[in-house]
């Protein structure tokens, strides 16, 4: 219970995902503009990695794995190398899934986090925390730990770049450096900011 | 189309993604590997090799395949493309440079979900016929990587004051005490350092954005 815990609080401000790992860049910088909607893709961030870490490590130890299918007489196959595939298979399907469940049984939630699904599978912090829990051999608990972690420490970062570009909008800030530039430069003050974490030994 | 005389729309197509309508730049495509894999010039260049064959070689395929693909379901056969791709070039690379496979580590399969190859699947391959789709993925490919190259030359001469591992800044400076800025092999100082490129190129590129 502890090393789980000890697992969620270092996956959210140790070695957050986007700040260690520059994991979900891409929707990061294309949807922070404002509170609410980074709010709905965090929480849709959050929901979806939940679900795909624990089904990807299933798909991992029992069909992918050195000798995982020998549940099925087969114990010489090694389809480890299928594993990009397959993850992506799975989130692309989960996303669908999710996409269609919410939509039958919670209209408000279906309009509120509709638009961000289908991004969401191209995130490449969703990708990543199914790689991340392959290479560092995690449980079943700790992967699924680990996804809903790191989807929380990714909505914290997106919510705070938001808050701060909302107010940069009355800054005089430089023509070229405008939107990007300047989103890259607070990212990296963000990212000092969460160092300060690193110190903690858990 | 006459041997290696490249018309002049199809020059446009290569040079264009280079500076005008840089992938990372100006279209904001594939930010995060560009930012993980700079530590080092090697790793930075192994991975922007294999950024440029998957990008190629996805456009061609989508483009070979584009009156086939029902658009409902196109990101998923975009994706499984890709997904091909990247295992053929991990599988690559792990036979041929072993060690810096393992220290691209997550990332080379990241590469599927990286948004410049969906992004100019989407944009440009499935409307165009194959060969304008080539050069647009070596053009944009090529406008990655000089970025990729930018930010890990700054990284390693600073960071480690190295270039490809070689040592560049002499012992005696470090003898007089001088020290290794610390800041740029860690996180913030690649998000610190990209902002700044960004600010430089599109200052002489002149595009502002509101």
């Amino acid at each position: 219970m502890e090393n789980l815990l000890n697992l969620a609080i270092k996956s959210i401000f140790v070695e957050n995902i986007l700040l260690a790992y520059f994991l979900g860049m891409c929707s990061y910088l294309a949807v922070s503009k404002r509170v609410d909607t980074a709010v709905g893709l965090g929480l849709a961030v959050i929901f979806v990695m939940t679900i795909t870490c624990p089904a990807n490590w299933f798909i991992y130890n029992f069909l992918l794995k050195d000798g995982a299918l020998s549940w099925a007489g087969l114990p010489d196959v090694d389809l480890s190398f299928l594993g990009f595939i397959a993850y992506i298979a799975t989130i692309a399907t989960m996303v669908q899934i999710v996409e269609m469940a919410v939509d039958k049984f919670s209209r408000k939630l279906y309009t509120a986090l509709g638009i961000f699904l289908p991004l969401i599978a191209v995130n490449c912090a969703i990708l990543g925390a199914s790689l991340f829990l392959v290479e560092r051999e995690y449980s079943l608990a700790e992967s699924t730990v680990f996804g809903a972690a790191s989807g929380a420490g990714w909505m914290l970062a997106i919510v705070a770049m938001a808050a701060i570009r909302q107010k940069i909008r009355y800054s005089n800030v430089p023509a070229p450096l405008r939107g990007l530039g300047i989103t890259m430069i607070l990212t990296g003050l963000i990212a000092i900011a969460f160092m300060c974490f690193s110190g903690i030994s858990l | 189309m006459s041997g290696f005389i490249l018309s002049k729309m199809e020059k446009r197509t290569v040079v264009d993604p280079m500076w005008d309508n840089n992938p990372i730049s100006l279209q904001v495509l594939g930010i995060c590997s560009a930012l993980a894999v700079t530590v080092k010039l090697d790793t930075a260049l192994v991975m922007s090799l294999a950024v440029i064959f998957v990008l190629t070689m996805s456009n061609v395929a989508v483009s070979i395949l584009r009156n086939f693909i029902p658009s409902k379901i196109r990101i998923l056969i975009f994706l499984s493309v890709i997904a091909t791709l990247v295992i053929l070039t991990d599988q690559i690379l792990k036979a041929v440079v072993y060690d810096i496979s393992k220290q691209l580590s997550v990332f080379v399969g990241l590469i599927i979900t990286n948004c410049i190859i969906l992004g100019r699947a989407e944009a440009f391959a499935s409307a165009n016929p194959p060969w304008p789709s080539f050069l647009d993925g070596l053009g944009n490919g090529l406008g990655y990587a000089w970025i990729l190259m930018v930010v890990a030359f700054f990284r390693e001469l600073f960071g480690s004051g190295t270039l490809f591992g070689l040592r560049i800044i002499p012992q005696a400076l470090y003898n007089i005490g001088y020290v290794d800025v610390g800041l740029m092999v860690l996180a913030p100082g690649a998000f610190l350092l990209l902002g700044i490129i960004i600010w430089v190129q599109r200052a002489i590129s002149r595009q502002v954005e509101e």
